[in-house]
């Protein structure tokens, strides 16, 4: 009874937000106020239905209701309670069913948080949102439906994934769909804008913080997944521009790429149709994403569920959306008029050769993403794009970014004088060169690759704190100020991770005893030995290491084998001990004779210096981007810049 | 595997029993760094994607100890690849190898970045003769300087 509850409301939830796509937008076309008035209960209606919907599968997960398909799928009777929650988002249905209950949840809060907009602007939001809504739902009903009962139910289910059963596994995907869903935010008032005819500094204002805020939840998303996969898949590596990876790295890049172009659209009225393409791509990067993820057309570690009709599916739906937004682009974008005038050397053209350099990186991504595809259609055989490829081309790109981090911010707006910038700079540059030669010597081996890495964070720290003394002289910064400056940092503190690991981490491969030792980076393991453990739904091999450095011992360290129930896959938990400079790690490979508990095993130590830095730098980045939208000026009403939109609204319509 | 277990038979037979220091499971180190740094570059054949180096199934435990082999025998890295290729295709290699089919993949991402940034200078040559400002009127001056000292207050 309560999965077909859960099935209905879904159900009237399509409807509902039918009604929210269509009403409001032609109500606000054909300045009709009652029909705009709908947009706001719609949205709250759609909410609680998805609400109810999702609700009602989260308890049909929590009482193993194995005559569901999908609860039989993926969840079983021996599994932790905290793991069947989770596990309704584990698969394909229940992840869409997710995706459609944030985006329902990003436009309540649209509806709740924007009383000081224009009604007919919030209108116009919402019914875009609706629409997309009614795209995702119509894809969960006829292809995903999670609620779909079995003829005869199983005594027991199939259980999760086993990599799936991990705490950074139940927040995981929450965080990066919220990103990924916030991006339809950022385009339907995009959307709005272009339907309004009214793109503006007002309308750049409007979308800023929302946008601000997908991105801090795409961040972390992000963050949390590599996190994951450093700790949970027992190789040590962080990210390894997996199609899945990239597919989620896409939207961020171009996102980024529009949080800075609608800074100059915010203040300067430049670039209007440049941020509207950026508002499509990064949402169409999203549906890309997920046609990838899903769709299986690409073979990739993070591909639990693929169905090529699902995939079908969402490409005919990506098809639309861009199809529909360019036109509506191409017929709306000549009247705009084109902002104010600024000279080449100028914030605006830093913001604008920051934008380039990330929608190219973006391409690079798609391009080597993708291309193992295009070679494989026109018949050029099976090719593989991989790390190596991605390091190649990505990392160039990215570098000139680096340098001009540390510039936009000490450019002015309009025409900036760059004698004076350099002036004003020079102690950074000293900075760079001191950092490139001595830090690496300090750390090692001098690498000219990390060098040049170290010289660049050098450079952007020294600049941030050169900047940071002279905007205090003028007097207390605002929240977005400082949250420009805490997310740059972050990115300098995420430099440092990359280039420290990547070149100074150290690996060994022994064949360990118990009583042996094995030292990496100047700290010793010693082997003390495997017992066998029982978990809720799992055998563990538990290893027992003693971590010392210089004689002294300093702690236990515990990697496990496990052998889960219901699956054939070994899984390794590796053990780590965390540091601010050095992770050091250890994963039990595999036992080398019958003789588990006394035998020797295969053991993998890990030196890695630095590592944490690249989490800590995106939350950093996050936390700069949490700042910026909490500004007081995008909550303050503006009373005759409000009134002026709305009238202009008014008249356009 | 099998050779792998003979090899480690081998290893242990070498060793005095209940050494202090573990083994590392190749004798020589500058061999391991190499495997390494070449497995890195090599796909796992039976995962969905992991290199060689970082697999834990038994089809790449057994690669990797070939291509141990390999370098033992005094093959390059390049030859190492090759060989591999030569069995598996280029599937197996991460870095694909530049060719006419491969030529747009290396130079796509370079030719994006050169288009990129030529548009943009010549669409700021453009926008800079298009635009031009027009000086506020005494009495739009005025009614500016009026809402700015409205919003202060």
């Amino acid at each position: 009874m309560i999965p077909e509850l859960g099935h209905f409301a879904l159900i009237l939830a399509f409807f509902v937000s039918l009604v929210q796509g269509v009403l409001p937008l032609v109500g606000a076309h054909k300045n009709r106020a009652d029909w705009v008035a709908v947009a706001r209960p719609a949205t709250a209606a759609s909410f609680l239905l998805v609400g109810v919907s999702f609700a009602c599968l989260t308890w049909a997960f929590y009482v193993n209701d194995f005559s569901v398909e999908y609860v039989a799928g993926h969840s079983n009777t021996q599994l932790p309670t905290m793991y069947r929650l989770s596990a309704v988002w584990g698969g394909h249905e229940g992840s869409l069913l997710l995706w459609v209950f944030m985006l329902v949840g990003w436009a309540a809060a649209v509806a709740a948080f924007s009383r000081q907009l224009p009604a007919a602007m919030v209108a116009r939001v919402l019914g875009v949102l609706g629409l997309v809504t009614v795209g995702l739902m119509a894809f969960v009903l006829l292809t995903s439906n999670p609620f779909d009962r079995l003829m005869s139910p199983p005594a027991e289910g199939r259980s999760l994934n086993p990599l799936l059963q991990d705490p950074g596994l139940i927040y995981h995907p929450p965080l990066l769909y919220m990103g990924y869903v916030g991006m339809a935010v950022a385009y339907a008032f995009a959307m709005a804008a272009l339907l309004a005819g009214q793109l503006d500094a007002a309308w750049a204002r409007w979308s800023r913080p929302w946008t601000t805020v997908a991105w801090v939840f795409l961040t972390l998303g992000i963050a949390l997944g590599s996190w994951w996969a450093y700790y949970e898949l027992g190789w040590g590596g962080w990210w390894f521009w997996d199609p899945v990876e990239n597919a989620s790295f896409m939207p961020w890049l171009v996102c980024t790429a529009l949080i800075h172009s609608l800074a100059v659209t915010e203040k300067r009225g430049s670039f209007k149709n440049w941020t509207v393409l950026l508002a499509i791509a990064a949402f169409s990067l999203s549906l890309l994403g997920t046609f990838l993820v899903r769709s299986g057309v690409l073979t990739s570690v993070h591909a639990f569920a693929t169905d090529p009709k699902r995939g079908l599916f969402i490409l005919i739906l990506l098809a639309v959306v861009v199809g529909a937004s360019l036109l509506l682009f191409a017929a709306r974008a000549p009247k705009v008029s084109p902002g104010g005038r600024f000279e080449l050397i100028s914030r605006e053209t830093f913001l604008l050769v920051n934008n380039v350099l990330l929608v190219v990186a973006c391409g690079a991504v798609l391009l080597g993403t993708l291309y193992p595809l295009i070679v494989d259609a026109f018949g050029g055989g099976k090719i593989s794009v991989g790390p190596p490829y991605f390091n190649a081309v990505f990392i160039p790109i990215m570098l000139p970014l680096l340098v001009l981090v540390a510039l936009g911010p000490v450019a002015r707006w309009k025409q900036a004088d760059l004698p004076a910038m350099l002036k004003k700079l020079w102690p950074a540059a000293v900075a760079a060169v001191a950092a490139g030669i001595v830090l690496p010597m300090l750390a090692g081996e001098w690498h000219a690759y990390v060098a040049l890495a170290l010289a660049l964070v050098g450079w952007m720290s020294a600049a941030l704190v050169l900047q940071t003394i002279d905007r205090l002289k003028a007097g207390s910064p605002t929240a977005s100020w400082w949250g420009m400056q805490i997310a740059h940092f972050g990115l300098a503190v995420m430099v440092v991770g990359i280039a420290m690991v990547s070149t100074y981490q150290e690996e060994r491969d022994v064949r360990m005893e118990p009583g042996e030792t094995v030292s990496v980076g100047g700290y010793t393991f010693k082997f003390l030995g495997v017992k066998e453990s029982r978990g809720p739904n799992y055998t563990a091999d538990v290893g027992t290491f003693e971590l010392s450095q210089d004689g002294k011992l300093m702690r236990l360290l515990h990697p496990e084998k496990r052998a889960y129930d219901t699956s054939q896959m070994p899984m390794t938990e590796a053990a780590i001990d965390a540091g601010f400079t050095r992770d050091v790690y250890v994963s039990l490979a595999e036992p080398l004779s019958p003789d588990v508990e006394n035998g020797p095993w295969a053991v993998r130590v890990y030196f890695k210096p630095f590592v944490d830095w690249i989490w800590g730098g995106s939350l950093l980045m996050a936390l700069g981007g949490l700042l910026a939208a909490a500004d007081r000026r995008y909550r303050i009403r503006a009373k005759s810049s409000a009134a002026v939109a709305a009238n202009a609204a008014g008249a356009a319509a | 595997m099998k050779l792998f277990l003979v090899a480690c038979a081998a290893l242990s037979l070498c060793l005095p029993l209940h050494a202090k220091e573990a083994a590392p499971l190749a004798e020589d180190p500058v061999v391991e760094k190499r495997l390494i740094n070449i497995s890195e570059e090599l796909r796992c054949l039976v995962c969905q994607n992991e290199s060689l180096a970082g697999s834990q199934a038994e089809l790449a435990k057994d690669l990797r100890e070939e291509v141990r082999g390999l370098i033992k025998e005094g093959k390059s890295d390049s030859e190492v690849k090759d060989f591999l290729v030569s069995r598996y295709g280029d599937f197996v290699l991460y870095r694909p190898q530049i060719k006419p089919s491969t030529y747009l993949l290396w130079a796509g991402p370079f030719l994006l970045l050169f288009i990129g940034l030529f548009t943009l200078f010549r669409f700021l040559k453009q926008r800079s003769k298009e635009v031009v400002d027009t000086p506020l009127s005494d009495e739009e001056k005025k009614r500016a300087e009026a809402l700015l000292k409205d919003a202060q207050s």
